[in-house]
């Protein structure tokens, strides 16, 4: 973390569920995740729930991953109906194509429907939050099992790669498992990633089943936004001081002449909702970023509320010093203020590798 | 003739023309990493530099290969060739965004992955590149590869291309099931062996209708299968004689299966090596294949069917005359050879060495050196040599495997692409957006399976 600025200062994220954008093309997401860089944002976050004509997440990210610069990547991945060795290449690969700026939100879809269509059990319950502490590790030890310099390409001995540097992951489902038991043998198919390991964030609804150990960042909500300085308070103190806490935030903008009550914001997200003028958005932020360590915003429409933000409200919250600078060529972790984290199977360090 | 009635035609019409593909490998000893010039296999910039440049050459599509396991030799992963790639979803989706019109096609494993996902993620990467997206369909298993996956995965090697036959129907009524361009999606069901998939689509239609298909299957289901749903057919046929003969039996097998004689294309695997004269594309030849398969390399090659470590034999000297240890190569190890009878094949090639004066190394580059599929020469006389397939139609492109990258492609590009141009045997410009118009592929119609599900 920076340390020329406030220790107090936060980061923004926002989500680009292309909901609301103008233009159904992907030129949107072009259009969206460009505004959202230029806007200062510093986190961009791509859903997956199911929506009629929304494409997978992870491919979202994938594609802003060359043409963007600062803003980090972070798709949601499901960890209940996905295979977990996919999950993890398909991560290191968006490291890879975001220059290092990739993450995940972790998420376990309690969907009886993304069941079926996969033909599994539904799962439900205490049994989540197992199967996403299950394909976390994986994903965790895969990222691990190439060391940072495996690649040797040393052509006295004809080697291109150092087999000693690879390793198995040889994982198993624990014993109490309460879903089907699989394992997962390794390495992966890719070098370890340019973060080395991707940041990794959950719902706190998972915390319990995820150990606060195995994950970099928590996703908290409250039924409104005066609640959730105290919500972020109270995760914090279960999770401790190395796991970032992001608060989540719904908010509908006065705009283009409209009262934001007027402007129908659609359904309840079960998130707490912010209505009204950008100056009163600035003032529930800035607190807040300072409590927390970032805040995602989730715009009612893209096309509408990111104009907003860009215009009134994040030169404010810079200006009151409530945000961090985004860091040019930084990495996701930097962002977060992790370090390179050492690698779990290398012979001579120590350390977890998380 | 019309484009029409070519499609539905059962006579076979060359179409006169080639394209090219670029297949990026990313695990195998054709590509060099022991020159100065050997990029980064894993980094974008390689990844982008070599399909901007195919792109510029007016290719058709750009291939990735699909990573379920590390190849091993001996019980460790190999350590010898390139290894290490991006899983190619996620490569092309970023691809997408830097490139206008080569078409993107992921490799994607049958057995590893669920119909609903996979067909839905291939749907989701075609309306990313505005309908550029297509599905290499493989269909290997083994309970080796499985060990990286929940399901396991193996299934009875018999039943391979059913099931991959029941997946790619079940793909093709998820691709199909949004009734007009705005909805609503009927509902799929598929109950099989080996999948249950109840699912309602979200992705609508792409510019082109759905991804393009590929195969690369070469057996006689292989080929059936292909001939059954593939739009293109990956082969491994690029010699002229061997290439014609493909094309008819391909041709057969496609009227056998009620499709047009023209409806499956064919892209042998090809490498080239080019310079601006036969003489110095002779001496280029020397290096790559020296590059390709180094003394390690060549030991390590027959390690595989003898079963031991054999690295005490000189690579410039005869083949070990001590037998191999198993009576057939093991199950895959990701090296593709399957059961072949060790001590026989080890008599044959001591045989066959001794005969032709060879060492180790060059026996080994004698047989992996791709001698079928490569095109030596120059630019002009290669011009020449691929005009004369487009003239009979025996493929309608070519699937190049670069032998470095991300450098590769350019003398294809720069000197190649100009030659057959003039020649009128290639594009001069892209025909459209998708890759289904630059391939000359037909539009689908909405199958009277789903209509009727």
């Amino acid at each position: 973390m920076s340390t020329n600025e406030s220790a107090r200062a936060g980061f923004l994220a926002i989500e680009l569920d292309g909901a609301g954008w103008d233009g159904a093309g992907f030129g949107s997401l072009t259009e969206a995740v460009l505004a959202a860089e230029s806007a200062g944002f510093h986190v961009a976050t791509f859903t997956d729930e199911p929506a009629p004509g929304r494409a997978n997440a992870l491919q979202r990210a994938a594609y802003a991953g060359p043409i963007t610069r600062t803003i980090a990547l972070v798709p949601e991945v499901d960890t209940v109906y996905t295979e977990p060795f996919h999950v993890s290449t398909q991560l290191a690969s968006l490291d890879y194509v975001a220059g290092g700026r990739a993450g995940w939100i972790a998420t376990a879809g309690e969907s009886p429907e993304a069941a079926a269509a996969v033909g599994r059990e539904f799962v439900s319950g205490a049994a989540l939050g197992q199967e996403a502490a299950a394909s976390i590790e994986v994903s965790r030890r895969l990222w691990d099992s190439w060391e940072d310099d495996a690649v040797i390409r040393d052509v006295a001995t004809g080697r291109y790669i150092d087999v000693d540097k690879l390793h198995y992951a040889d994982f198993e489902t624990p014993a109490d498992f309460a879903g089907a038991a699989y394992s997962v043998k390794g390495p992966s198919i890719i070098p370890r990633p340019l973060q080395g390991q991707l940041p990794v964030l959950v719902p706190a609804s998972l915390l319990g089943g995820v150990s606060a150990d195995a994950v970099d960042g928590v996703l908290v909500n409250a039924p409104t936004p005066e609640l959730l300085a105290a919500e972020v308070r109270d995760v914090r103190t279960r999770v401790g001081a190395s796991v970032a806490v992001v608060a989540e935030l719904d908010v509908v903008l006065d705009a283009r002449g409209q009262a934001a009550g007027d402007r129908g914001a659609g359904a309840d997200s079960g998130r707490a909702r912010y209505t009204g003028p950008a100056a009163a958005l600035v003032d529930l932020l800035a607190p807040l970023l300072a409590e927390a360590d970032g805040v995602r915003l989730h715009p009612a429409s893209l096309a509408v509320d990111l104009g907003e933000l860009a215009r009134l409200v994040l030169p404010e919250l810079r200006r009151r010093g409530a945000l961090r600078s985004p860091v040019q060529d930084g990495t996701f972790r930097d962002l977060l203020g992790l370090e390179r984290p050492t690698n779990r199977y290398a012979s001579a360090a120590a350390g977890t590798g998380k | 003739m019309t484009q029409h009635s070519r499609a539905t035609s059962n006579v076979f019409t060359p179409t006169g023309k080639l394209q090219f593909g670029i297949f990026f490998q990313g695990v195998n000893s054709g590509t060099i990493w022991k020159a100065p010039e050997s990029g980064s296999q894993t980094d974008f910039e390689s990844f982008r530099r070599i399909a901007q440049t195919a792109e510029r050459g007016l290719f058709a599509a750009f291939f990735l290969g699909e990573g379920l396991r590390l190849r091993e030799h001996l019980g460790r992963p190999h350590a010898l060739d390139v290894v290490g790639r991006p899983d190619a979803q996620t490569m092309l989706a970023a691809l997408a965004s830097v490139t206008n019109n080569i078409g993107l096609v992921a490799t994607q494993n049958t057995t590893y992955n669920d119909p609903a996902d996979l067909a839905h993620r291939l749907a989701s990467m075609d309306l990313i590149s505005g309908g550029r997206a297509a599905w290499n369909i493989v269909t290997t298993d083994n309970a080796w590869t499985g060990a990286n996956f929940r399901r396991g995965g193996y299934l009875d090697h018999a039943d391979r291309y059913k099931h991959a036959e029941a997946f790619v129907e079940t793909a093709k009524r998820i691709w199909d099931s949004w009734e007009t361009p705005n909805g609503p999606a009927r509902p799929v069901l598929h109950e099989g062996q080996h999948y249950t998939v109840d699912v309602t689509p979200r992705l609508p239609r792409s510019a082109q209708y759905r991804p393009v298909l590929f195969q690369a299957g070469d057996s006689p289901q292989g080929r059936d299968f292909a001939a059954r749903q593939a739009d293109v057919i990956f082969s491994a046929h690029p010699t002229f004689d061997d290439a014609v003969e493909f094309r008819q039996d391909l041709v057969a097998r496609s009227l056998a299966a009620g499709r047009g004689a023209n409806a499956v294309q064919i892209m042998p695997a090809s490498e080239f090596i080019l310079a601006p004269t036969a003489e110095e594309a002779a001496e280029k030849k020397e290096w790559v294949r020296s590059l390709q398969i180094g003394p390690q390399q060549a030991v390590a090659y027959l390690e595989q069917f003898w079963g031991r470590e054999l690295s005490d034999y000189d690579p410039d000297g005869p083949l070990p005359e001590i037998d191999p240890v198993v009576e057939e190569t093991s199950e895959t190890r990701g090296s593709g050879f399957h059961g072949a009878k060790a001590r026989q094949l080890a008599d044959q090639w001591r045989a066959e060495a001794k005969d032709k004066g060879l060492s180790i190394r060059q026996f080994v580059t004698s047989r992996t050196a791709r001698v079928d599929s490569t095109f030596t020469g120059s630019y002009a006389a290669v011009a020449d040599q691929l005009a004369e397939y487009a003239r009979v139609g025996a493929v309608d492109g070519f699937n190049v495997s670069p032998w470095l990258i991300p450098t590769g492609l350019d003398d294809i590009v720069n000197h190649l692409v100009p030659e057959l141009q003039e020649r009128g045997v290639y594009p001069t410009e892209y025909r459209g957006t998708t890759l289904r118009e630059n391939l000359g592929l037909e539009t689908p119609v909405r199958s009277a399976e789903t209509v009727r599900a």
